[in-house]
């Protein structure tokens, strides 16, 4: 009973908290209080007032539109990272668990090599071959993230590849592909929905930290990590600067932390 | 009991099988365990064929090497399509993450050759001939007890109407009044439907009960075969009266 109780807590807190920031950048995509990238001299560093919630930066840009904007830019390149991570990964891994052999050996050894760079440097890298910008953060981000997904796949099918009902689906005739994507796949879902949580987080955290090095989503559109970048120089002048987008990223990975926790031990 | 014109549904002939021994060793090439020895037999439409052994007499490498699962060397001919299997383990043997209804679909859907309001329509059918309600379609797996799970696994092995089945330990791992059940499921599918049921048991007094004829493996080798009664009661090889006094059968 008390497990049980433990297990709803993290659920509601975390689904509060996805729920609010989900909210937070779906207002943003339709509504913000003032253009996020019109500067306004007037305004520079205003502070927490009625007419900017959050202040202004050194540009006078109101900062609530801004997190709003850059809330969403930083969603939405975790979830393409994400996207792209697990798409390729479900594929590798269902490949070379299902098949194994020399195909196996051959993409988990690449596998490997990849896995043994930190993403960041990795990302890095693609970005030097790609050029910055928002698209080309996803790809990259999102090659970095495949080995991570492919491993945790790979292992899912070895143990269920065979059971027997996967023998009695093959008497039946079912071709290979069908046998991984139609029989054994969906097996895996609880533990890849878990693997995708951490994920998530950690390329919100990815994003920010590309998008703090300047290497990210360029300027003037706005991401969190970006913002965190600017605010740095002013942290003494203007803190609410560093502060809301700063609490934004750590509500957003909290919130996927407590509910993909949650997830899991609801398995 | 059996009628002697009746077509011969199986027939294995010199069937060998091998195993790559996975302890290989630098200095031993082509290490391989032979699990077969020359496997002849047949079977006839219409017939229950036992098949006893203890665990590691290769009773179920022989079934494999039937439904070619694994690759063997020798004869295996069939006159009829696909056979199907029911195996052991009732909890392995259904997919978790489907509902029985779709478990029970997927063969007619791989089968081919009937569209969805027909599949629905068999599929509550054969849960009726298995004993079972039409709301088990919407359970999963493991809302279901295992004998439960076995009739369920029967009714997939028969939806693509097989000639042969080939049941490996189906009742081992229940308790004895589900096990009953499951035998008299058995019966009566191997009557309405005129299904040959290779069934292979370590059990002799659940072979006596249900089958026509009956194999003794040892070793990977048949070491008597003929009508269950001569079997049992005039047999020809110690083996086969060692098996049947440690199942405490009182053959004289």
């Amino acid at each position: 009973m008390k497990d049980r109780k433990k297990k709803n807590y993290n659920l509601i807190v975390g689904g509060t908290i996805t729920g609010m920031t989900l909210l937070f950048v779906l207002i943003g995509m339709f509504y913000t209080p003032y253009d996020p990238n019109v500067m306004d001299a007037s305004a520079k560093f205003a502070g927490i007032s009625a007419k900017h919630l959050m202040g202004c930066d050194n540009f006078g840009r109101d900062i609530l539109s801004r997190v709003m904007k850059g809330a969403g830019t930083t969603l939405g390149v975790a979830a393409g990272t994400v996207l792209i991570g697990t798409f390729f990964g479900v594929i590798v891994g269902a490949v070379t668990g299902y098949f194994g052999g020399i195909l196996d050996e051959i993409l988990m050894r690449i596998n490997d090599a990849v896995f043994a760079f930190p993403s960041i440097l990795l990302a890095l890298v693609f970005i030097s071959l790609l050029g910055s910008g928002t698209y080309q953060v996803v790809i990259a981000l999102g090659i970095a993230f495949i080995p991570s997904f492919a491993r945790i796949v790979r292992s899912e099918f070895i143990k269920y590849k065979n059971m027997d009902y996967i023998k009695n689906a093959r008497l039946q005739g079912a071709g290979h592909l069908r046998i991984m994507f139609v029989h054994i796949l969906p097996n895996t879902f609880t533990v890849l929905l878990s693997a995708i949580m951490i994920g998530f987080n950690n390329a919100v955290l990815a994003e920010a930290g590309m998008s703090f090095l300047g290497i990210g989503v360029q300027p003037p559109q706005a991401s969190l990590g970006r913002m965190l970048s600017e605010a740095q120089s002013y942290l003494m002048r203007a803190p609410f600067y560093a502060i809301f987008p700063g609490v934004t990223i750590v509500l957003m990975v909290l919130g996927f932390s407590l509910l993909g926790d949650a997830l899991k031990r609801e398995e | 009991m059996m009628m002697p014109e009746k077509e011969e549904i199986l027939t294995v002939n010199a069937v060998n099988v091998f195993y790559k021994d996975s302890r290989k060793g630098i200095l031993k090439k082509n290490n391989q365990v032979h699990i077969l020895k020359d496997i002849s037999f047949s079977m006839k439409e219409g017939e229950i064929l036992g098949l006893v052994g203890e665990s590691g007499s290769g009773k179920s490498t022989l079934a494999k090497a039937i439904l070619g699962l694994i690759p063997y060397e020798g004869e295996i001919k069939q006159s009829s399509s696909f056979p199907q299997m029911v195996f052991q383990d009732p909890y392995g043997s259904l997919n978790p993450a489907k509902k029985i209804g779709w478990s029970l679909e997927e063969p007619l859907k791989l089968r081919g050759g009937m569209d969805a309001p027909q599949r629905k329509q068999r599929v509550q059918q054969m849960l009726e001939m298995v004993g079972l309600d039409e709301k088990f379609a919407e359970r999963y797996p493991n809302q279901l007890s295992g004998g439960q799970r076995q009739r369920i696994c029967i009714a997939v092995a028969l939806m693509q109407e097989p000639k042969l089945l080939i049941a490996d330990e189906p009742v081992s791992a229940l308790d004895v009044t589900i096990q009953a059940q499951i035998l008299e499921l058995f019966e009566k599918i191997h009557r309405e439907m005129g299904l040959s049921i290779l069934f292979i048991s370590h059990d002799l007094r659940v072979v006596y009960q249900m089958c026509d004829r009956v194999m003794i493996m040892k070793d990977g080798q048949i070491v008597e075969s003929g009508l269950v009664e001569e079997v049992y009661f005039h047999h020809q090889s110690n083996y086969t009266e060692r098996l049947l006094k440690a199942a405490g059968i009182e053959t004289n």
